[in-house]
């Protein structure tokens, strides 16, 4: 009977792992799992669709890619495109403009959520801390759009707060458009990354610090150890998992300079040092119509991410810690 | 969160509090957590109280938390133009409709990826983390969404983000949680896999459809990128996209684009559509605080 066929394995006697002991015939799996079958092939097909046809797009990468030739039809050109790339004026720039933003991001906005989970956890008053977890998460759910714009009204050089309060500090009066000037870029980028992200940093911290035994810091008294005692020997060493995890995917994403934001911040006055990779394949791509050229831009970036994302998990392998894989 | 907060500071009521440095610590800790939510709240209060200020009042003072005089003259302007209204209705249902999609496949998909006896299981499951770890770019995605025909329309905002892949493994990691005597039983009794899947498990999985639900609608709600990428008729804004041409690329002519007949109060307009664009996700705020940290917390800890 059809119902007889559904049950799965686990409804057999526990003794041995269903897992390895079943091996079916594949027409046999599928006839006996086809309802479970037929709800995976939706999602699938999604990836397959937006996740594996344009893995298998970046081929344009070495062709030169007209839209009415296709895939198949553009004649291949090798590592023009990258030679182009990387010879090219824009890769130096391209390169600083987004390392310089990924060393200032790890060195204050990896690093804020960190201290502030410290901090939050070392908070006697249960209520406060809740409240102040409660508001500080609060920016994590607005969008980039929105981000941008409280720092357009905030800093605009005519009715903007920060502005006028610049100018009080500086005691200078000229009106400064913030927005318009390429010595204030990384700051405000940077300020907009703590101002949304370092509240919901804490979570995957605190949660952390929340699987600490207390018997460990009872211990730790007992034996006299003070307060940044406990924090060297006890709290430290149980975020440190944590910490690596948190650094290898960030690792990961070096190159990632978040597409929305810089896209956001960028005007025409601040390009010189707001341009990074992603923005940069939207503009040769998507504006000027260059999809081979942008298409191996943007896979420089990806392959670039794997390398780092395997070297970073491998160094901290090497260095005794977990790892992600 | 109150679970896993509560067992802590206990060690801390306990702990020997005599010390002096101990004492200045603390103090210091507090101002400074004060401080940083201080930072994160006020300008948002700064927004919704400058969004009913006159104009004049916007540009006099610096900074104020309540308006000397309320006026609604930003919200009326904005509310009375088509341009805004469309763009309301249009990031309102495109949410509605993409979390639905977003919710349906990403739960359907997780549920047979949940059967550890699954043939073919582990193959699907490495197909999906290693779209965690590579995809195929801006452009390449572009030209998928272009040749399905999909530019200009609204399904681009919704198709090409339907499943997030760190969701989908969560919601798995829960089904496999999920106590497999129920569904046993209502396999006994005849059910197939998909009558177990409606009939009992999604009714068990409530809590967790309504987090992610709220997840994927702020996913949508606040997306910039794909509305840039893939609709360019100015008839078809988001609210986000409108933000933008609001208050930053060019005031002057989004708004004559929105209304030529009506003088508008400009930097109030650019405040109250920050708030009205924000709002929503603070209504839901509340809901979305309650089931996050446990989503998240899942997802850190398994696989």
């Amino acid at each position: 009977m059809a119902t007889d066929l559904a049950t799965p394995p686990t409804a057999a006697p526990k003794a041995k792992k269903p897992k390895r002991a079943d091996k079916v015939p594949l027409g046999t799996a599928v006839l006996r799992y086809r309802w479970l079958y037929l709800m995976l092939l939706p999602g699938l097909a999604y990836f397959v669709i937006f996740k594996y046809l344009p893995m298998y797009g970046v081929t344009i990468a070495f062709q030169d890619y007209l839209p009415f030739l296709g895939y198949s039809g553009s004649p291949w050109v090798g590592f023009k495109h990258f030679e182009q790339l990387f010879s090219g004026p824009d890769f130096t720039r391209l390169l600083a403009n987004t390392l310089i933003l990924a060393a200032l991001h790890i060195l204050f906005v990896f690093t804020a959520p960190v201290i502030v989970a410290l901090m939050l956890n070392e908070l006697r008053v249960n209520i406060l801390k809740r409240s102040i977890q409660s508001l500080i998460y609060i920016p994590h759910f607005l969008s980039w759009t929105i981000v941008a714009a409280l720092t357009y009204v905030l800093f605009a050089a005519d009715f903007g707060v920060i502005a006028a309060w610049m100018r009080d500090l500086l005691g200078d009066t000229t009106k400064i458009d913030y927005m318009a000037q390429e010595q204030w870029f990384r700051e405000i980028v940077i300020m907009q990354q703590l101002w949304k992200m370092t509240g919901w940093g804490t979570i995957i911290y605190l949660a952390a610090l929340a699987g600490v035994d207390p018997n460990l810091y009872e211990a730790a008294r007992m034996d006299g150890a003070s307060r940044f005692r406990q924090l060297w020997h006890v709290t430290l060493p149980a975020i440190r998992p944590t910490v690596v995890v948190m650094a290898i995917l960030a690792s990961g994403n070096l190159l990632d300079s978040g597409f929305e934001q810089i896209w956001l911040m960028t005007t025409s006055l601040n390009r010189e040092v707001a341009e990074v990779f992603d923005t940069y394949v939207y503009y040769a791509g998507v504006q000027n119509g260059n999809f081979s050229y942008s298409t191996a831009v943007g896979l420089f970036k990806g392959v670039a991410g794997v390398i780092l994302i395997f070297g970073s998990n491998w160094l901290a392998k090497r260095m005794g810690q977990r790892g992600l894989f | 969160m109150t679970t896993m907060t509560e067992t802590k500071p206990k060690k801390l009521a306990v702990n020997n509090n005599s010390s002096v440095g101990s004492r200045i610590f603390d103090t210091l800790n507090v101002v400074a957590l004060v401080g940083l939510a201080l930072i994160t709240v006020l300008p948002l209060i700064y927004v919704l109280a400058a969004s009913f200020a006159t104009e004049p009042e916007i540009a006099a003072r610096p900074f104020f938390l309540w308006p000397h005089k309320i006026v609604t003259e930003a919200y009326e302007y904005i509310f009375a133009t088509p341009t805004f209204i469309r763009s309301l209705l249009t990031t309102v249902v495109v949410t509605a409709v993409g979390m639905v999609v977003q919710v349906m496949l990403t739960f359907t998909m997780a549920y047979p990826l949940a059967k550890r006896y699954l043939p073919g299981r582990a193959l699907v499951l490495n197909l999906v983390i290693f779209t965690m770890v590579f995809t195929g770019g801006m452009i390449p995605t572009y030209l998928v969404v272009r040749d399905l025909g999909l530019l200009d329309s609204y399904w681009a905002l919704i198709l090409p983000l339907a499943i997030n892949p760190f969701y989908l493994i969560i919601v798995k990691s829960f089904f496999q949680e999920l106590p497999q005597a129920l569904e046993e039983a209502a396999r006994i009794d005849g059910c197939n896999e998909m009558g177990v899947f409606f009939k009992i498990v999604l009714p068990l999985s409530k809590p967790i459809i309504a987090t992610f639900s709220l997840f994927y609608a702020v996913a949508i709600w606040n997306d910039y990128m794909s509305p840039l990428l893939y609709i360019s008729d100015p008839d078809k804004w988001t609210l986000q996209i409108l933000v933008r041409q609001l208050v930053a690329t060019d005031p002057a002519a989004a708004l004559a684009q929105m209304d030529r007949t009506w003088v508008p109060p400009e930097q109030g307009v650019k405040f109250a559509i920050i708030v009205i664009a924000t709002l929503p996700i603070l209504f839901f705020y509340p809901f979305l605080q309650k089931h996050f940290a446990k989503g998240v917390l899942i997802g850190g800890v398994k696989e």
